[in-house]
């Protein structure tokens, strides 16, 4: 347990330290997101209602977290893997990239939404609840991609069935945070989302266990 | 010493299930239903729609129960009936689609509407055409096996979360459901019982019996591939 933790903290701060080297892929995520959110902010000078707002807000997301997580597994070569597998137990690669995609991911949400308020002007209700939702909801969104993110590589590492694999997966998880939101957004109280926060938390703790079971097996080779 | 045949080979669940599906048929239609206001005598599809989902779910739950035994086992006959129980319960999947759409467009008066329910059918057929795609797209046989049945232990979890947990929140449309009449607990009356139970257990076998030919179909295909 000692030896899986010091692990998971070594591999954690080795992707950071990848990341702060080159800094390409969150700056190009970051671009990406950005250009999204202009695009729809062209797309509706006019005034867009909360739903909408909401929806879209979610929708690009989703496509950005699939571009920073898709990487998490793809960008490594066969030769850094194998090295990897000799040394490493595969519950602390699964862990470490897990953590990982959550911060980079909670950071990216952060931003995005940060963004995205001062383009559109929506009185939020209750923005402590939108921000429980948004980094409850990024989460979810990048354990679940880490681990599709580690199938795909095993199959053919073709970057398109990450989205294929994932976003059908992610249907409840998405469905749930949108909900969510939206009650924040409305303002409504705190009884009225606890059980969807409920159900966000059990969801977030399912998606993290079975990656951490499962993984294992698609380690072995 | 006679040779024990598997269970799949006898014949005696087969005459059931297609004993049990001509009674469905004969009193299905034939049989007297309550008079339910907006339901009428579509009511008479909860012995065909709902049956298939049923199934459905029934396949599903063998393609999770011999994905998870492929892992522990690595036997390649286990993914075989995994895949073959995921492809029954496809085609179960789009027939309970297409009875509940030409069911809503008479008493909903649209062929989809937003509907948890609904929805949730969405994810899961979504989910096993990926894990279909995800299977063409392995080349190594091993390899494919396994990580189709992570996926699809995976895709399990999520599906169950969508369909039993989420629909809890909201209202559904659906009889029963959100203070719609329907076929719950006081509603269904013993004369729809009768014919429903005998339903249910009869396209089950019908499931199961498509599988297990497909499973013996693959079987031969495979040795005869093996003798060239």
């Amino acid at each position: 347990m000692k030896q899986l933790s010091s692990q998971v903290n070594k591999l954690i701060l080795h992707e950071i330290r990848i990341e702060w080297k080159s800094r390409q892929a969150f700056t190009s995520i970051i671009v990406y997101s950005l250009a999204s959110i202009y695009i729809t902010y062209l797309c509706f000078r006019q005034g867009i209602d909360p739903i909408t707002w909401n929806a879209l807000f979610w929708i690009i997301l989703l496509f950005a977290a699939t571009n920073a997580v898709a990487k998490s597994f793809l960008q490594e070569s066969r030769g850094l893997q194998f090295y990897y597998y000799t040394l490493l137990n595969p519950r602390a690669v699964i862990l470490s990239k897990t953590i990982y995609n959550v911060l980079l991911l909670v950071i990216l949400g952060m931003i995005n939404f940060a963004c995205y308020a001062i383009l559109f002007e929506i009185p939020i209700g209750d923005l402590y609840q939108f921000l429980i939702g948004l980094v409850l909801g990024s989460m979810g969104l990048s354990a679940t991609l880490t681990l599709v993110s580690g199938i795909v590589s095993r199959a053919n590492n073709n970057a398109s069935l990450v989205a294929i694999l994932g976003f059908p997966l992610l249907f409840p998880l998405l469905l749930t945070t949108i909900r969510f939101s939206k009650n924040a957004i409305d303002g409504l109280d705190w009884s009225i989302n606890q059980p969807y926060f409920i159900i966000l938390s059990a969801l977030n703790v399912l998606i993290i266990a079975l990656s951490y079971l499962l993984f294992p097996y698609l380690w072995r080779e | 010493m006679k040779k024990t045949r598997p269970i799949s080979h006898s014949w005696w669940w087969k005459v059931i299930a297609l004993v049990c599906l001509l009674y469905t048929y004969i009193a299905g239609f034939l049989g007297t239903v309550p008079a339910m206001p907006i339901l009428n005598e579509t009511i008479r599809n909860l012995f065909f729609h709902v049956c298939m989902w049923m199934s459905m779910f029934v396949l599903m739950t063998v393609n999770v129960v011999y994905g998870i035994r492929y892992l522990s086992t690595n036997n390649s006959y286990d993914d075989l009936v995994a895949e073959e129980a995921a492809r029954a319960s496809m085609v179960f999947g789009i027939a309970g689609l297409v009875t509940g759409m030409v069911w809503a467009n008479f008493t909903w008066g649209a062929p989809w509407v937003n509907d948890p329910q609904l929805n949730g059918t969405a994810a899961t057929m979504l989910l096993y055409a990926a894990y279909f795609i995800l299977r063409n797209a392995v080349n190594d046989e091993a390899k494919k096996s396994k990580l189709a049945a992570i996926y699809s232990i995976f895709a399990f979890a999520m599906m169950m979360v969508f369909i039993m947990v989420l629909p809890k929140l909201t209202d559904s449309l659906h009889p029963g459901k959100g203070g719609n009449p329907g076929f719950n607990k006081y509603d269904l009356d013993s004369n729809m019982r009768m014919v429903f139970y005998p339903a249910v257990i009869g396209w089950t076998l019908i499931g199961v019996w498509i599988m297990s030919l497909r499973i013996r179909f693959r079987l031969v295909e495979q040795s005869y591939l093996e003798k060239l």
